[in-house]
C-alpha cells in the first residue's frame, strides 16, 4: 500500500490549501488517518463515524438488491414477457443504477463544495443519505428531478444548518418531499411505479388487465365495502407484502430484505432498538384504532399487522426514523419520537384522501418535534436537581 | 454494616500491560519538578528562586488567592529551574536532589487543618464543584474517598495499602477532624470481607460493582448523596489518607510513593517506590519495549501525557506505556473498513465483539477524525449519572452557564467524562470541554 500511501503525500502538495479537503477526503477513505491524541484519554474506540455510516449502506444493500429485480419483475408483468431471473435483475439493475449514480454523483459535489469552503474534509452524513434517495424514489422519476430535489435536500435541510450533525430535518425525507410538492405528477398516481410503463402504453405493448397504482393507491381509493373485496380482487395480502413483489418505491417493497437490514442494524447497535420498537408500536396502535372505528371504509379496515407491512412503513423504521441526528437525543425521548412518528406516519396514510402514503410526513414531523421532545425530557431532569436542592435547603 | 451502592453502566477497557503485584527497586531520580499545571486554576506565588536551597517540605510556592496553601518540595536539594510559557506562566519548578535529604520539622499536635496545610499535603485534599484544590475556608457536606481505583491498569490499592492500616487510621482520624459531615468511603463489593477498609474506625462504609468508572469518586458522591448548588464536598484519594496518617503517626514528612508501572510497552509492569514529582527516566530506562511510545502519568484515560523526561504528576500514582499511533493504517485491512478481530471498541460494529480477546494491545491513535454530534446514546452507555451528558458538554461549549448549572455541572469533573471521550464515534475532547465549562463557572458563579 505504500504507492498509494506515497500518491496522497504528493496529492497534498499538489492540491495546495484549497484543495486540501477534497484530497483528504479520498485519503480518509482509504486510508484512517495517522492522528493521535492530544489531551484527554490517550486511547480511543475504535469506531468512528465513517464505519459507523457504512454500516447502515450494508444493511440498505438487500433493499437495493431486491429493489433491482422487483423493477424488472414488475416491468415484465406490465409487458406480460416471460423473462429469466438474470434478465429481470439487469432490467432492473439498468434502471436503478443511474438513480443512485446521480444521487451520489449530485449529493456529493455539493458536500465537497461545501467542503471547499468551509475547508474540511467530507463529512460522512451524505454516503447514507445518497442511497436511501433512490430507494425511495419511484423507478420512473427523472434524473434531472433527483438532481435537483438532492441539491435542495443538502443545501437546505443540511448545509444550511452546519452541515452533518447539525440538521433538523432527515436530508433524505426532505428531498422526496421537495419532489412530492414540486413535482406531484411524478410522485403520485398510477403511472410512475412501473419501469417504462408511459412508453409501453405508448406502444400498446403493455399486458391486458395491468394497473400501475400501488396497493395503498388501491386501498385509498376503494369504494365502501370490507377488506375482503380487496384481497378478493388480487389485493397484496400479508405474505406478498412480506416477500415485496409488488408495486412501490425502489427499496421499500421486501418486508423480509429490510428485516434483514434491521437485524444487521440491530445487531451492531448502530440503529437505536427505543427508536424502532416504538416506531412500530405507534403504527400498530393507529392502525388499531382505525381498525376499530373502520365502519365501510376499506382502507381502515386493513388488520393493523397488514397495514404495517405495506408501503414505506417498514423502510422508514429501519432506515428513516433510526437516523440519529434528526431523531430524539434522549433514551426516553426516542420512546416518545418512534411513537409519534409511527402514530401520525399511519393516520396520514390513511386519513389523507389526496396522498396515499404518510411515513414521510410522519417522519418529518417528528423530526420536527424531536428537539421538543428532548426538551421536555431534559426538563424533567433539571426538575429533579431543582426539587433535590429545594429539599436540601429547606 | 457496609451499604451497597448499585452501579450497572460503565466499561472496562481490556489492555495489555497490568502490573504485577510486586514491589521493585528503582534508583532516585536525580531531578524532580513540582508543576503548577498539576492543579487546575491555581495561580502560584513563587517562594524560592533558582539555585536556592530547600529541604524536604519547604514552600516552593503558594496559592495566590488561598494563601495558607503552599506545595512544597518533596526533596531536598537545589532549584534548577523555574520553567515558564506563555505569558509567564510558571509550568514547572525542578529540584536537582541530594544524596541525603534534611527535613523541615512539622508540628503534628495542632489543629488537623493548620497540620496539613503546613505539611504541604492539603493538595491531595479537592473539592468539588470545580475538581480543584480544597478551599479550606468552606466547610464541606462530607468527604469521600474511593476505595479502589477502577481505571485502565490502575494500581491495586488494597495490595499497597495492606500493611498501612495503622497510617489509614491515623489519616481517617484527621479527615474526620477537618468535617460536620461524614467520610464516606466506597469498596468494591467482591473484596468486601477482606478489604483494608473493614476495619477502619469512624468512617461510612459503601460497597458497588467494580466496573469502571465505579471506582471514580465522583461517581460514588453522585449514587451517594449528589451535590446541589451551593453544597461543597472534599474528596481525597486512599493512598493520599495513608500518606497524612503517616504524617500524623511518625510526625515526619515522607513524600515517597509507590507507583504502578503499567501498560503494553512496559517489558516488566510492577510496582516501584518513588518519591513525588520523580523525573521518569530512571524509571523506565531499559524497561520499555520500544521507541515510539507515550510515557504517561496516570493512566491512559486521564493521564498527562509527558514524554520520557517527564515528571510523576502530583495525583498520580501510576505511569502508563503505550504506543504511539502516529501512523496510516490502509482502511480495509487493518483501518476503518477492517473486520477487527482485535480492535477495541464498545460498539459492537467488530468482529472483537463477537470473538472478544481477553487483552487488547491499544495505541494513541484516535482511529477516525473529529466530527459533530451525530450517534446519540452512546455515553450513557458508559456514565452512570442521572445527568446528560451531551447536553451538558453541549452547554459547556456554548458557554451556557445556566444550562450548566440546570444540568449538575456542580456535579462533575472532568475525569468522569473520559469514558465518553472514549466511546465517542465522533471523536469529541470532553474532557477539555467539562473543565473549561468548569473554569467559566468558577469566575462568573463562584
Amino acid at each position: 500500500m505504500q504507492f498509494l500511501r506515497n500518491f496522497f503525500d504528493k496529492a497534498y502538495e499538489k492540491a495546495g490549501e484549497k484543495f486540501h479537503p477534497v484530497v483528504e477526503s479520498f485519503d480518509t477513505i482509504l486510508f484512517s488517518p495517522n492522528h493521535t491524541t492530544k489531551s484527554g484519554a490517550h486511547v480511543r474506540d475504535a469506531v468512528d463515524l465513517k464505519r459507523t455510516m457504512m454500516f447502515v449502506i450494508l444493511a440498505m444493500v438487500p433493499c437495493l438488491l431486491f429493489g433491482m429485480w422487483n423493477v424488472g419483475e414488475q416491468h415484465f408483468i406490465a409487458s406480460g414477457e416471460t423473462v429469466s431471473f438474470f434478465d429481470k435483475f439487469l432490467h432492473g439493475a439498468i434502471r436503478v443504477l443511474p438513480l443512485v449514480v446521480v444521487s451520489y454523483g449530485v449529493g456529493l459535489t455539493v458536500e465537497f463544495i461545501f467542503g471547499i469552503i468551509k475547508g474540511h474534509s467530507l463529512h460522512e452524513g451524505y454516503l447514507v443519505s445518497g442511497m436511501l434517495i433512490p430507494l425511495i424514489m419511484p423507478v420512473e422519476t427523472p434524473l434531472w428531478m433527483v438532481a435537483i430535489a438532492v441539491v435542495f435536500g443538502v443545501v437546505i435541510g443540511k448545509e444550511v444548518f452546519g452541515g452533518t450533525g447539525m440538521n433538523i430535518l432527515n436530508v433524505a425525507l426532505t428531498t422526496r418531499a421537495f419532489l412530492f410538492f414540486a413535482h406531484p405528477n411524478s410522485m403520485i398516481g398510477d403511472k410512475i411505479w412501473i419501469s417504462q410503463m408511459r412508453d409501453m402504453e405508448a406502444n400498446g405493448t403493455m399486458a391486458d388487465g395491468v394497473s400501475g397504482a400501488t396497493p395503498l393507491g388501491q386501498l385509498a381509493t376503494m369504494d365502501p365495502g370490507t377488506v375482503d373485496t380487496y384481497y378478493a380482487n388480487g389485493g397484496v395480502d400479508f405474505s406478498q407484502s412480506l416477500m415485496g413483489n409488488y408495486l412501490g418505491s425502489i427499496g421499500e417493497t421486501s418486508v423480509y430484505a429490510i428485516l434483514l437490514g434491521l437485524a444487521f442494524l440491530l445487531i451492531t447497535r448502530v440503529a437505536s432498538w427505543r427508536i424502532v420498537v416504538s416506531f412500530f408500536a405507534g403504527g400498530f396502535a393507529m392502525a388499531f384504532i382505525f381498525n376499530i372505528f373502520a365502519g365501510d371504509n376499506v382502507f381502515m379496515q386493513v388488520p393493523a399487522l397488514s397495514q404495517l407491512m405495506l408501503g414505506s412503513f417498514m423502510f422508514g423504521m429501519v432506515f428513516m426514523i433510526t437516523d440519529p441526528v434528526t431523531a430524539a437525543q434522549t433514551n426516553k425521548g426516542k420512546f416518545y419520537y418512534g411513537f409519534l412518528a409511527g402514530f401520525i406516519g399511519i393516520l396520514i396514510r390513511v386519513a389523507n384522501p389526496a396522498y396515499p402514503e404518510g411515513i414521510m410526513l410522519g417522519i418529518l414531523i417528528a423530526n420536527v418535534c424531536a428537539s421538543l421532545i428532548d426538551h421536555m425530557v431534559i426538563n424533567a431532569n433539571i426538575k429533579r436537581r431543582e426539587k433535590r436542592l429545594a429539599k436540601a435547603t429547606a | 454494616m457496609a451499604k451497597a451502592i448499585k452501579i450497572k453502566k460503565g466499561l472496562d477497557l481490556k489492555v495489555k500491560g497490568k502490573p504485577e503485584p510486586n514491589i521493585q527497586e528503582v534508583s532516585n531520580s536525580p531531578e524532580y519538578a513540582i508543576k503548577p499545571t498539576d492543579f487546575p486554576s491555581l495561580t502560584p506565588k513563587m517562594v524560592v528562586k533558582e539555585g536556592e536551597q530547600v529541604k524536604v517540605g519547604t514552600p516552593i510556592f503558594f496559592d495566590k488567592y488561598r494563601q495558607a496553601i503552599q506545595y512544597v518540595s518533596p526533596v531536598s536539594g537545589t532549584i534548577a529551574e523555574i520553567k515558564r510559557g506563555a505569558k509567564r506562566k510558571i509550568l514547572s519548578v525542578t529540584i536537582k536532589a541530594d544524596s541525603d535529604f534534611s527535613y523541615e520539622s512539622v508540628d503534628t499536635s495542632g489543629d488537623a487543618k493548620d497540620v496539613i496545610l503546613k505539611s504541604g499535603l492539603w493538595p491531595t485534599i479537592k473539592q468539588r464543584p470545580l475538581d480543584i484544590v480544597a478551599d479550606y475556608n468552606k466547610a464541606p457536606k462530607a468527604i469521600y474517598v474511593s476505595g479502589f481505583d477502577s481505571s485502565p491498569l490502575a494500581p491495586d490499592y488494597e495490595f499497597l495499602l495492606n500493611d498501612k492500616k495503622e497510617a489509614l487510621q491515623a489519616g481517617f482520624d484527621a479527615l474526620s477532624k477537618l468535617t460536620e459531615g461524614k467520610v464516606n468511603v466506597t469498596i468494591e463489593s467482591n473484596i468486601k470481607s477482606s478489604s483494608v477498609f473493614t476495619s477502619i474506625k469512624g468512617i461510612e462504609l459503601y460497597t458497588t460493582s467494580s466496573k469502571h468508572p465505579a471506582g471514580n469518586v465522583g461517581t460514588q458522591i453522585h449514587h451517594i448523596s449528589p451535590i446541589n448548588k451551593g453544597e461543597v464536598v472534599w474528596t481525597i484519594n486512599a493512598l493520599d489518607v495513608a500518606r497524612i496518617g503517616t504524617l500524623f503517626t511518625t510526625g515526619k514528612l515522607d513524600f515517597t510513593k509507590t507507583i504502578a508501572l503499567t501498560g503494553s510497552e512496559v517489558k516488566t509492569p510492577a510496582y516501584y517506590k518513588m518519591i513525588s514529582g520523580a523525573s521518569l527516566s530512571n524509571l523506565v530506562d531499559k524497561n520499555i519495549t520500544s521507541d515510539n511510545v507515550r510515557y504517561i502519568s496516570g493512566n491512559m484515560l486521564t493521564g498527562d501525557n509527558v514524554g520520557k523526561d517527564g515528571y510523576l504528576g502530583f495525583y498520580e500514582n501510576q505511569v502508563t506505556v503505550i504506543p504511539e499511533g502516529d501512523i496510516y493504517r490502509f482502511a480495509f485491512t487493518e483501518g476503518w473498513m477492517a473486520p477487527g478481530f482485535n480492535k477495541l471498541s464498545n460498539s459492537q460494529t467488530f468482529l472483537s465483539s463477537l470473538v472478544p480477546k481477553k487483552a487488547y494491545d491499544v495505541d494513541t491513535n484516535t482511529n477516525g477524525e473529529e466530527r459533530a454530534f451525530v450517534m446519540s446514546g452512546e455515553y450513557e452507555k458508559v456514565f452512570p449519572f442521572d445527568i446528560y451528558p451531551v447536553q451538558l458538554i453541549k452547554a459547556a461549549i456554548t458557554n451556557d452557564i445556566d444550562k450548566m448549572e440546570k444540568l449538575g455541572i456542580y456535579e462533575v469533573a472532568p475525569e468522569d467524562f473520559a469514558l465518553c471521550e472514549f466511546v465517542c464515534s465522533s471523536k469529541i475532547n470532553s474532557q477539555q470541554i467539562i473543565r473549561d465549562g468548569l473554569k467559566v463557572i468558577e469566575e462568573e458563579c463562584m
